[in-house]
Protein backbone atom coordinates (compact mmCIF):
# COMPACT_ATOMS: atom_id res chain seq x y z
CA UNK A 1 0.00 0.00 0.00
CA UNK A 2 2.91 2.75 1.34
CA UNK A 3 4.35 1.85 -2.38
CA UNK A 4 1.20 3.33 -4.20
CA UNK A 5 0.40 6.15 -1.79
CA UNK A 6 4.63 7.34 -2.35
CA UNK A 7 3.58 6.80 -6.66
CA UNK A 8 0.46 8.56 -6.18
CA UNK A 9 1.13 11.48 -4.43
CA UNK A 10 4.76 12.08 -6.27
CA UNK A 11 2.48 11.71 -9.57
CA UNK A 12 -0.44 14.14 -8.12
CA UNK A 13 2.02 16.72 -6.90
CA UNK A 14 3.58 16.58 -10.86
CA UNK A 15 -0.21 16.72 -12.17
CA UNK A 16 -0.81 19.53 -9.89
CA UNK A 17 2.83 21.58 -10.76
CA UNK A 18 3.43 20.56 -14.04
CA UNK A 19 1.27 18.60 -16.17
CA UNK A 20 -1.74 20.14 -16.14
CA UNK A 21 -0.65 23.58 -16.42
CA UNK A 22 1.17 22.90 -19.41
CA UNK A 23 -0.72 20.78 -20.46
CA UNK A 24 -3.90 23.39 -20.59
CA UNK A 25 -1.54 25.70 -22.44
CA UNK A 26 -1.40 23.19 -25.30
CA UNK A 27 -4.67 22.61 -25.29
CA UNK A 28 -5.58 26.24 -25.17
CA UNK A 29 -3.48 27.01 -28.40
CA UNK A 30 -4.89 24.46 -30.51
CA UNK A 31 -8.22 25.17 -29.56
CA UNK A 32 -8.73 26.99 -32.97
CA UNK A 33 -6.27 24.78 -34.99
CA UNK A 34 -3.25 24.86 -35.54
CA UNK A 35 -3.82 27.54 -38.59
CA UNK A 36 -4.58 29.80 -35.36
CA UNK A 37 -1.14 29.31 -33.92
CA UNK A 38 0.62 29.50 -36.43
CA UNK A 39 -0.97 32.75 -37.85
CA UNK A 40 -0.20 33.81 -33.82
CA UNK A 41 3.36 33.01 -33.98
CA UNK A 42 4.01 34.95 -37.78
CA UNK A 43 3.09 38.16 -36.93
CA UNK A 44 5.31 40.50 -37.70
CA UNK A 45 5.96 41.32 -33.44
CA UNK A 46 6.33 37.60 -32.88
CA UNK A 47 8.97 36.78 -35.53
CA UNK A 48 10.76 40.23 -34.05
CA UNK A 49 10.78 38.52 -30.43
CA UNK A 50 11.81 35.58 -32.07
CA UNK A 51 14.76 37.32 -33.24
CA UNK A 52 15.73 39.06 -30.58
CA UNK A 53 15.25 35.84 -27.89
CA UNK A 54 17.52 33.77 -30.06
CA UNK A 55 20.41 36.91 -30.47
CA UNK A 56 20.45 37.70 -27.07
CA UNK A 57 20.38 33.88 -25.99
CA UNK A 58 22.84 32.97 -28.47
CA UNK A 59 25.98 35.51 -27.42
CA UNK A 60 24.70 34.52 -23.76
CA UNK A 61 25.28 30.91 -24.37
CA UNK A 62 28.45 31.13 -26.23
CA UNK A 63 29.73 33.91 -23.51
CA UNK A 64 28.96 31.56 -20.36
CA UNK A 65 30.70 28.82 -22.20
CA UNK A 66 33.76 30.44 -22.72
CA UNK A 67 33.52 31.72 -19.41
CA UNK A 68 32.59 28.47 -17.62
CA UNK A 69 34.96 26.49 -18.77
CA UNK A 70 38.03 28.90 -18.02
CA UNK A 71 36.76 29.48 -14.49
CA UNK A 72 36.13 25.87 -13.86
CA UNK A 73 39.62 24.77 -14.86
CA UNK A 74 40.91 28.07 -12.60
CA UNK A 75 38.89 26.74 -9.68
CA UNK A 76 39.85 23.23 -9.97
CA UNK A 77 43.53 23.10 -11.19
CA UNK A 78 44.87 26.16 -9.42
CA UNK A 79 45.38 27.30 -6.03
CA UNK A 80 45.55 30.75 -5.28
CA UNK A 81 44.28 33.13 -2.42
CA UNK A 82 40.76 34.07 -3.07
CA UNK A 83 39.99 30.84 -4.09
CA UNK A 84 37.06 30.40 -2.46
CA UNK A 85 35.65 33.83 -2.29
CA UNK A 86 35.40 33.43 -6.03
CA UNK A 87 33.71 30.04 -5.73
CA UNK A 88 30.79 31.36 -3.76
CA UNK A 89 31.21 34.85 -6.04
CA UNK A 90 29.79 32.18 -9.20
CA UNK A 91 27.40 30.90 -7.12
CA UNK A 92 25.79 34.50 -6.33
CA UNK A 93 23.36 35.10 -9.38
CA UNK A 94 21.20 31.45 -8.34
CA UNK A 95 20.79 34.11 -5.07
CA UNK A 96 19.80 37.09 -6.05
CA UNK A 97 16.56 37.93 -7.74
CA UNK A 98 16.57 38.46 -11.57
CA UNK A 99 15.16 41.88 -11.28
CA UNK A 100 17.63 43.03 -8.62
CA UNK A 101 20.52 42.07 -11.38
CA UNK A 102 18.79 44.35 -14.20
CA UNK A 103 18.21 47.16 -11.56
CA UNK A 104 21.82 46.95 -10.18
CA UNK A 105 22.97 47.13 -14.26
CA UNK A 106 21.66 50.00 -15.02
CA UNK A 107 22.83 51.41 -12.18
CA UNK A 108 26.44 50.85 -13.71
CA UNK A 109 25.50 51.52 -17.70
CA UNK A 110 22.88 53.14 -17.71
CA UNK A 111 22.82 56.63 -19.48
CA UNK A 112 23.27 58.74 -16.32
CA UNK A 113 25.95 57.18 -14.93
CA UNK A 114 29.48 57.84 -15.48
CA UNK A 115 30.36 54.39 -17.18
CA UNK A 116 27.13 54.70 -18.98
CA UNK A 117 27.58 58.25 -20.04
CA UNK A 118 31.53 57.86 -21.55
CA UNK A 119 29.73 54.62 -23.41
CA UNK A 120 27.27 56.92 -24.85
CA UNK A 121 29.27 58.97 -26.13
CA UNK A 122 30.96 56.59 -27.84
CA UNK A 123 27.93 55.48 -29.67
CA UNK A 124 27.57 52.57 -27.07
CA UNK A 125 24.43 51.35 -25.68
CA UNK A 126 23.84 48.93 -23.25
CA UNK A 127 20.76 49.91 -21.28
CA UNK A 128 17.38 49.66 -23.31
CA UNK A 129 19.48 47.60 -26.24
CA UNK A 130 21.12 44.20 -26.90
CA UNK A 131 23.91 44.35 -24.75
CA UNK A 132 22.28 45.06 -21.51
CA UNK A 133 19.94 42.47 -22.32
CA UNK A 134 22.91 39.92 -22.92
CA UNK A 135 24.48 41.25 -20.24
CA UNK A 136 21.23 40.34 -17.75
CA UNK A 137 20.87 36.78 -19.57
CA UNK A 138 24.59 36.24 -18.86
CA UNK A 139 24.69 37.23 -15.16
CA UNK A 140 21.67 35.48 -14.74
CA UNK A 141 22.70 31.94 -16.31
CA UNK A 142 26.73 32.48 -14.58
CA UNK A 143 26.71 29.54 -12.78
CA UNK A 144 25.27 26.97 -14.85
CA UNK A 145 28.43 25.86 -16.62
CA UNK A 146 30.65 25.79 -14.23
CA UNK A 147 28.66 23.81 -11.89
CA UNK A 148 28.00 21.48 -14.15
CA UNK A 149 31.77 21.00 -15.46
CA UNK A 150 33.54 21.50 -11.81
CA UNK A 151 32.78 17.92 -10.21
CA UNK A 152 33.61 16.28 -13.59
CA UNK A 153 37.20 17.82 -13.44
CA UNK A 154 37.57 16.89 -10.20
CA UNK A 155 36.80 13.58 -10.90
CA UNK A 156 38.35 13.24 -13.54
CA UNK A 157 41.78 14.51 -11.93
CA UNK A 158 44.51 15.73 -13.66
CA UNK A 159 46.87 12.57 -14.48
CA UNK A 160 45.27 11.96 -17.94
CA UNK A 161 46.62 16.09 -18.74
CA UNK A 162 50.15 15.37 -16.77
CA UNK A 163 50.47 12.04 -19.33
CA UNK A 164 49.65 14.16 -22.20
CA UNK A 165 52.47 16.89 -21.47
CA UNK A 166 54.81 13.98 -21.09
CA UNK A 167 53.68 12.74 -24.42
CA UNK A 168 54.43 16.04 -26.12
CA UNK A 169 50.65 17.55 -26.29
CA UNK A 170 51.45 21.25 -25.79
CA UNK A 171 48.61 23.66 -23.15
CA UNK A 172 46.37 23.98 -25.79
CA UNK A 173 46.03 20.26 -27.57
CA UNK A 174 46.08 19.19 -23.90
CA UNK A 175 43.03 21.15 -23.22
CA UNK A 176 41.62 20.38 -26.87
CA UNK A 177 42.50 16.63 -26.87
CA UNK A 178 42.31 15.64 -23.33
CA UNK A 179 40.36 17.44 -21.14
CA UNK A 180 37.52 18.61 -23.60
CA UNK A 181 36.51 15.09 -24.38
CA UNK A 182 36.62 14.20 -20.65
CA UNK A 183 34.14 16.91 -20.08
CA UNK A 184 32.46 16.69 -22.95
CA UNK A 185 28.97 15.48 -21.71
CA UNK A 186 29.15 17.64 -18.73
CA UNK A 187 29.59 20.92 -20.63
CA UNK A 188 26.83 19.60 -23.00
CA UNK A 189 24.22 19.36 -20.31
CA UNK A 190 25.84 22.87 -18.64
CA UNK A 191 25.24 24.60 -22.26
CA UNK A 192 21.65 22.99 -22.53
CA UNK A 193 21.10 24.12 -18.90
CA UNK A 194 22.49 27.85 -19.82
CA UNK A 195 20.15 28.29 -22.89
CA UNK A 196 17.31 26.76 -21.53
CA UNK A 197 17.58 29.38 -18.78
CA UNK A 198 18.34 31.97 -20.97
CA UNK A 199 15.05 31.85 -23.49
CA UNK A 200 13.56 31.48 -20.24
CA UNK A 201 14.87 35.26 -18.83
CA UNK A 202 12.15 37.22 -17.94
CA UNK A 203 12.76 39.53 -14.52
CA UNK A 204 16.27 40.99 -15.22
CA UNK A 205 15.71 41.49 -19.28
CA UNK A 206 12.30 43.26 -18.43
CA UNK A 207 13.47 46.02 -16.36
CA UNK A 208 17.38 46.22 -18.81
CA UNK A 209 14.99 46.67 -22.26
CA UNK A 210 12.41 49.05 -21.68
CA UNK A 211 10.38 46.40 -23.40
CA UNK A 212 9.88 48.08 -26.44
CA UNK A 213 7.61 45.90 -29.08
CA UNK A 214 9.57 45.27 -32.26
CA UNK A 215 12.60 46.39 -30.99
CA UNK A 216 14.02 44.61 -27.37
CA UNK A 217 11.23 42.09 -26.95
CA UNK A 218 12.22 38.96 -26.44
CA UNK A 219 9.69 36.13 -26.51
CA UNK A 220 9.01 36.21 -22.64
CA UNK A 221 8.29 39.61 -22.88
CA UNK A 222 6.33 39.04 -25.39
CA UNK A 223 4.19 37.07 -24.18
CA UNK A 224 3.06 38.20 -20.90
CA UNK A 225 3.01 42.20 -22.55
CA UNK A 226 0.19 39.94 -25.29
CA UNK A 227 -1.36 38.43 -22.43
CA UNK A 228 -2.02 42.01 -20.85
CA UNK A 229 -3.60 43.38 -24.00
CA UNK A 230 -5.87 40.55 -23.65
CA UNK A 231 -4.51 38.68 -26.87
CA UNK A 232 -4.25 35.56 -25.14
CA UNK A 233 -3.88 33.32 -28.16
CA UNK A 234 -0.70 34.69 -29.31
CA UNK A 235 0.44 34.29 -25.43
CA UNK A 236 -0.54 30.93 -25.47
CA UNK A 237 1.35 30.04 -28.76
CA UNK A 238 4.40 31.99 -27.78
CA UNK A 239 4.43 30.29 -24.43
CA UNK A 240 4.22 26.81 -25.69
CA UNK A 241 6.87 27.73 -28.31
CA UNK A 242 9.07 28.42 -25.50
CA UNK A 243 8.58 25.58 -23.50
CA UNK A 244 9.01 23.53 -27.14
CA UNK A 245 12.89 24.67 -27.56
CA UNK A 246 13.19 23.40 -23.89
CA UNK A 247 12.24 20.26 -24.52
CA UNK A 248 14.09 19.90 -27.86
CA UNK A 249 17.05 21.15 -26.40
CA UNK A 250 17.09 18.98 -22.71
CA UNK A 251 16.43 16.33 -25.32
CA UNK A 252 19.48 16.92 -27.51
CA UNK A 253 21.78 16.44 -24.36
CA UNK A 254 20.36 13.21 -24.10
CA UNK A 255 21.91 12.31 -27.55
CA UNK A 256 24.44 14.03 -27.37
CA UNK A 257 25.92 11.62 -24.20
CA UNK A 258 28.23 9.03 -25.37
CA UNK A 259 26.86 5.80 -25.77
CA UNK A 260 29.50 3.67 -23.60
CA UNK A 261 29.00 5.49 -20.48
CA UNK A 262 32.34 7.57 -20.54
CA UNK B 1 80.86 10.32 -20.13
CA UNK B 2 78.37 12.40 -18.97
CA UNK B 3 75.58 10.79 -17.23
CA UNK B 4 72.08 10.18 -19.55
CA UNK B 5 70.50 11.45 -16.29
CA UNK B 6 72.26 13.32 -13.27
CA UNK B 7 70.93 15.27 -10.07
CA UNK B 8 72.38 17.49 -8.44
CA UNK B 9 72.07 19.55 -5.15
CA UNK B 10 68.35 18.89 -5.78
CA UNK B 11 65.25 19.52 -3.28
CA UNK B 12 62.21 20.24 -3.50
CA UNK B 13 59.84 22.52 -1.11
CA UNK B 14 55.72 22.45 -1.52
CA UNK B 15 53.82 25.66 0.32
CA UNK B 16 51.48 23.92 2.76
CA UNK B 17 47.91 25.66 3.40
CA UNK B 18 47.65 28.15 6.28
CA UNK B 19 51.67 29.59 5.71
CA UNK B 20 55.10 27.67 6.07
CA UNK B 21 56.49 25.19 3.99
CA UNK B 22 56.70 21.61 3.23
CA UNK B 23 60.30 20.00 2.21
CA UNK B 24 59.45 16.87 0.06
CA UNK B 25 62.99 15.89 -1.10
CA UNK B 26 66.50 17.84 -0.15
CA UNK B 27 70.14 17.52 -1.18
CA UNK B 28 69.39 14.25 -3.54
CA UNK B 29 72.49 13.67 -5.54
CA UNK B 30 72.40 11.21 -7.76
CA UNK B 31 73.88 9.97 -11.59
CA UNK B 32 72.10 7.69 -13.61
CA UNK B 33 74.43 5.88 -16.36
CA UNK B 34 73.09 5.40 -20.57
CA UNK B 35 70.75 2.13 -20.07
CA UNK B 36 71.29 1.26 -16.46
CA UNK B 37 67.86 0.26 -14.85
CA UNK B 38 67.76 2.40 -11.63
CA UNK B 39 65.07 1.47 -8.77
CA UNK B 40 64.31 3.98 -6.09
CA UNK B 41 62.70 2.59 -2.92
CA UNK B 42 61.43 4.94 0.20
CA UNK B 43 58.81 4.63 3.08
CA UNK B 44 55.61 6.09 2.11
CA UNK B 45 55.23 9.65 1.64
CA UNK B 46 59.20 10.43 1.48
CA UNK B 47 59.13 12.31 -2.14
CA UNK B 48 59.36 9.16 -4.38
CA UNK B 49 57.02 10.29 -6.67
CA UNK B 50 57.98 13.48 -6.49
CA UNK B 51 61.58 12.80 -7.36
CA UNK B 52 60.01 11.19 -10.89
CA UNK B 53 57.96 14.49 -11.66
CA UNK B 54 60.79 16.63 -11.42
CA UNK B 55 62.95 13.96 -14.19
CA UNK B 56 60.08 13.65 -16.14
CA UNK B 57 59.53 17.58 -16.22
CA UNK B 58 55.94 17.95 -14.59
CA UNK B 59 57.39 20.47 -11.69
CA UNK B 60 60.46 22.13 -11.17
CA UNK B 61 63.06 21.87 -8.45
CA UNK B 62 62.90 24.15 -5.74
CA UNK B 63 66.81 23.86 -5.50
CA UNK B 64 69.60 22.25 -7.29
CA UNK B 65 69.78 21.29 -11.45
CA UNK B 66 68.49 18.18 -12.87
CA UNK B 67 70.44 17.37 -15.86
CA UNK B 68 69.75 14.80 -19.21
CA UNK B 69 72.30 14.38 -21.26
CA UNK B 70 74.45 17.46 -19.39
CA UNK B 71 71.04 19.55 -20.72
CA UNK B 72 69.02 21.08 -18.12
CA UNK B 73 65.34 19.88 -17.70
CA UNK B 74 62.65 22.90 -17.69
CA UNK B 75 59.73 20.67 -18.53
CA UNK B 76 58.09 17.56 -20.10
CA UNK B 77 59.79 16.38 -23.29
CA UNK B 78 60.04 13.16 -26.10
CA UNK B 79 63.41 12.12 -24.78
CA UNK B 80 61.54 10.98 -21.35
CA UNK B 81 58.45 8.77 -20.97
CA UNK B 82 56.85 8.65 -17.51
CA UNK B 83 54.75 5.40 -16.89
CA UNK B 84 52.08 6.39 -14.04
CA UNK B 85 50.76 4.06 -11.32
CA UNK B 86 46.86 4.44 -12.22
CA UNK B 87 47.86 4.17 -16.22
CA UNK B 88 46.44 7.50 -17.25
CA UNK B 89 45.29 5.97 -20.29
CA UNK B 90 42.95 8.20 -22.67
CA UNK B 91 39.31 6.56 -21.97
CA UNK B 92 37.92 7.54 -25.42
CA UNK B 93 40.48 6.20 -27.54
CA UNK B 94 41.48 2.51 -28.61
CA UNK B 95 44.51 0.74 -27.13
CA UNK B 96 46.41 1.86 -30.45
CA UNK B 97 45.00 5.41 -30.71
CA UNK B 98 46.46 5.92 -26.85
CA UNK B 99 49.55 4.24 -28.63
CA UNK B 100 49.68 7.06 -31.16
CA UNK B 101 49.14 9.65 -28.89
CA UNK B 102 52.88 11.06 -28.43
CA UNK B 103 53.54 9.81 -32.26
CA UNK B 104 50.86 12.72 -33.47
CA UNK B 105 52.30 15.42 -31.02
CA UNK B 106 55.49 14.33 -33.00
CA UNK B 107 53.81 14.85 -36.09
CA UNK B 108 53.83 11.35 -37.89
CA UNK B 109 52.04 10.36 -41.00
CA UNK B 110 48.58 7.90 -40.39
CA UNK B 111 50.34 5.52 -41.38
CA UNK B 112 53.30 5.63 -40.15
CA UNK B 113 51.78 5.80 -36.99
CA UNK B 114 49.91 3.21 -36.95
CA UNK B 115 52.66 0.70 -37.92
CA UNK B 116 54.77 1.74 -35.19
CA UNK B 117 52.12 1.98 -32.13
CA UNK B 118 50.95 -2.24 -33.96
CA UNK B 119 54.89 -2.82 -33.24
CA UNK B 120 54.64 -1.73 -29.91
CA UNK B 121 51.76 -3.37 -28.85
CA UNK B 122 53.31 -6.60 -30.15
CA UNK B 123 56.21 -5.61 -28.03
CA UNK B 124 54.18 -5.83 -24.82
CA UNK B 125 52.59 -8.95 -25.97
CA UNK B 126 48.93 -7.29 -27.07
CA UNK B 127 48.50 -8.12 -30.56
CA UNK B 128 44.65 -8.23 -31.02
CA UNK B 129 43.90 -6.01 -28.73
CA UNK B 130 44.50 -2.55 -31.14
CA UNK B 131 41.20 -1.86 -30.87
CA UNK B 132 39.88 -2.55 -27.48
CA UNK B 133 39.01 0.59 -25.28
CA UNK B 134 41.07 0.77 -22.34
CA UNK B 135 37.83 0.03 -20.05
CA UNK B 136 37.77 -3.72 -21.98
CA UNK B 137 41.12 -3.96 -21.01
CA UNK B 138 42.16 -5.80 -17.03
CA UNK B 139 44.80 -4.01 -14.79
CA UNK B 140 47.83 -5.47 -16.51
CA UNK B 141 46.85 -4.91 -19.99
CA UNK B 142 46.01 -1.44 -19.61
CA UNK B 143 49.59 -1.21 -17.46
CA UNK B 144 51.37 -2.76 -21.19
CA UNK B 145 49.32 -0.07 -22.81
CA UNK B 146 50.82 2.74 -21.04
CA UNK B 147 54.22 1.29 -21.23
CA UNK B 148 53.67 0.70 -25.18
CA UNK B 149 52.60 4.11 -25.34
CA UNK B 150 55.63 5.23 -23.51
CA UNK B 151 57.93 3.28 -25.83
CA UNK B 152 56.36 3.97 -28.77
CA UNK B 153 58.15 7.37 -29.67
CA UNK B 154 61.13 6.27 -28.64
CA UNK B 155 62.31 8.17 -25.71
CA UNK B 156 66.21 7.52 -24.41
CA UNK B 157 64.77 7.70 -20.52
CA UNK B 158 61.72 5.84 -19.03
CA UNK B 159 60.50 6.72 -15.95
CA UNK B 160 57.72 4.41 -13.99
CA UNK B 161 56.08 5.65 -11.31
CA UNK B 162 55.23 2.27 -8.83
CA UNK B 163 53.93 0.94 -12.17
CA UNK B 164 52.42 -2.41 -11.10
CA UNK B 165 51.61 -1.37 -7.53
CA UNK B 166 47.74 -1.52 -8.46
CA UNK B 167 48.50 -5.05 -9.79
CA UNK B 168 47.80 -8.97 -8.70
CA UNK B 169 50.78 -10.43 -7.53
CA UNK B 170 50.91 -13.03 -10.58
CA UNK B 171 50.60 -10.19 -13.20
CA UNK B 172 53.23 -8.46 -11.17
CA UNK B 173 55.65 -11.43 -11.72
CA UNK B 174 54.96 -11.95 -14.81
CA UNK B 175 55.46 -7.80 -16.22
CA UNK B 176 58.35 -7.49 -14.29
CA UNK B 177 60.28 -10.37 -16.35
CA UNK B 178 58.48 -8.31 -19.59
CA UNK B 179 60.18 -5.55 -18.66
CA UNK B 180 63.51 -6.57 -18.24
CA UNK B 181 63.03 -8.65 -21.31
CA UNK B 182 61.89 -4.94 -22.77
CA UNK B 183 64.60 -3.37 -21.32
CA UNK B 184 67.30 -5.65 -22.66
CA UNK B 185 65.68 -5.75 -26.15
CA UNK B 186 65.69 -1.39 -26.05
CA UNK B 187 68.53 -0.49 -23.86
CA UNK B 188 66.47 2.44 -22.25
CA UNK B 189 67.42 4.09 -19.04
CA UNK B 190 65.02 3.00 -16.78
CA UNK B 191 64.11 4.87 -13.23
CA UNK B 192 61.72 3.20 -11.48
CA UNK B 193 60.03 3.64 -8.35
CA UNK B 194 58.61 0.97 -5.56
CA UNK B 195 57.81 0.32 -2.03
CA UNK B 196 58.18 -2.98 -2.94
CA UNK B 197 61.59 -4.23 -1.29
CA UNK B 198 61.53 -7.90 -3.31
CA UNK B 199 60.30 -5.78 -7.08
CA UNK B 200 63.41 -3.38 -6.45
CA UNK B 201 66.02 -6.10 -5.69
CA UNK B 202 64.27 -8.21 -8.71
CA UNK B 203 64.21 -5.77 -11.32
CA UNK B 204 67.53 -3.28 -10.26
CA UNK B 205 70.88 -2.71 -11.14
CA UNK B 206 71.10 -0.52 -8.38
CA UNK B 207 68.89 0.93 -6.17
CA UNK B 208 68.61 3.64 -4.29
CA UNK B 209 67.10 3.80 -0.67
CA UNK B 210 65.39 7.43 -0.04
CA UNK B 211 65.28 8.25 3.75
CA UNK B 212 61.79 9.63 5.61
CA UNK B 213 60.70 13.28 5.28
CA UNK B 214 62.45 14.98 3.52
CA UNK B 215 63.64 12.39 0.98
CA UNK B 216 67.52 12.21 0.71
CA UNK B 217 69.43 9.07 -1.06
CA UNK B 218 70.79 7.03 2.14
CA UNK B 219 72.60 4.93 -0.15
CA UNK B 220 72.63 3.31 -3.67
CA UNK B 221 73.02 -0.41 -3.53
CA UNK B 222 74.64 -2.59 -6.13
CA UNK B 223 72.43 -5.64 -7.31
CA UNK B 224 74.50 -8.31 -8.78
CA UNK B 225 72.32 -10.73 -9.47
CA UNK B 226 73.42 -11.99 -13.10
CA UNK B 227 70.84 -11.94 -15.75
CA UNK B 228 67.14 -12.67 -14.84
CA UNK B 229 65.98 -15.66 -16.30
CA UNK B 230 62.20 -16.36 -16.15
CA UNK B 231 62.84 -19.71 -16.55
CA UNK B 232 64.99 -20.37 -13.24
CA UNK B 233 63.27 -19.25 -9.56
CA UNK B 234 66.28 -16.26 -8.72
CA UNK B 235 63.59 -14.84 -6.16
CA UNK B 236 64.55 -18.31 -3.89
CA UNK B 237 68.36 -17.66 -4.48
CA UNK B 238 70.75 -17.16 -1.80
CA UNK B 239 72.46 -13.82 -2.94
CA UNK B 240 68.67 -12.49 -3.51
CA UNK B 241 67.71 -13.00 0.10
CA UNK B 242 71.27 -11.50 0.77
CA UNK B 243 70.77 -8.11 -1.26
CA UNK B 244 66.91 -8.63 -0.13
CA UNK B 245 68.18 -7.96 3.64
CA UNK B 246 70.37 -5.63 3.17
CA UNK B 247 68.06 -2.91 1.30
CA UNK B 248 65.01 -3.70 3.84
CA UNK B 249 67.90 -2.84 6.18
CA UNK B 250 68.36 0.08 4.72
CA UNK B 251 64.88 0.67 5.05
CA UNK B 252 63.85 -0.02 8.37
CA UNK B 253 64.90 2.68 10.46
CA UNK B 254 63.30 5.00 7.56
CA UNK B 255 59.89 3.15 7.63
CA UNK B 256 59.90 3.74 11.57
CA UNK B 257 60.86 7.16 11.38
CA UNK B 258 57.90 7.65 8.75
CA UNK B 259 55.56 5.97 10.72
CA UNK B 260 55.84 8.43 13.97
CA UNK B 261 55.58 11.47 11.49
CA UNK B 262 51.92 11.81 10.81
CA UNK B 263 51.12 14.84 8.87
CA UNK B 264 50.20 13.86 5.51
CA UNK B 265 52.40 15.26 2.74
CA UNK B 266 50.01 17.23 0.36
CA UNK B 267 51.64 16.19 -2.66
CA UNK B 268 48.76 15.75 -5.21
CA UNK B 269 47.51 19.27 -4.06
CA UNK B 270 50.91 20.79 -4.35
CA UNK B 271 51.62 19.64 -7.40
CA UNK B 272 49.32 21.53 -9.78
CA UNK B 273 51.65 24.64 -8.91
CA UNK B 274 54.42 23.35 -10.80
Amino acid sequence: MAKYALRLIVLAYLAVLLIVPVGLIGWRTFEDGFGAFADALTTHSALHAFKVTLIVAGWAVVLNTLFGVLAALLLVRHRFPGKRLLSALIDLPLAVSPVVVGLALILVYGTFTPVGGWLEGRGIQIIFSTPGMVLATVFVCLPLVVRAIVPVLEELGDEQEQAARTLGAGGWQTFRRITLPGIRAALGYGIVLSLARALGEYGAVAVVSGRTVDQTQTLTLFVEERFENFDVHASYAAALALAAIAVVSLLATRLLRPKDGT
Amino acid sequence: MTPKISLTGVGKTFPVRGGGEFTALSGIDLDVAEGEFLVVVGPSGCGKSTLLDLIGGLTRPTTGRIAIDGAEVTGPALDRAVVFQQYALFPWRTALRNVEFGLEAKGLRRRERAEIARDHLDLVGLSGFEDRYPHELSGGMKQRVAIARSLAYDPGVLLMDEPFAALDAQTRDSLQDELLGIWAKTGKTVVFITHGIDEAVYLGGRVAVLTSRPGRVKEVADIDLGSRDAREDVRSSPEFAAHRHRVWSLLKDEVQTAQRLTVPAPRKEAIHLG
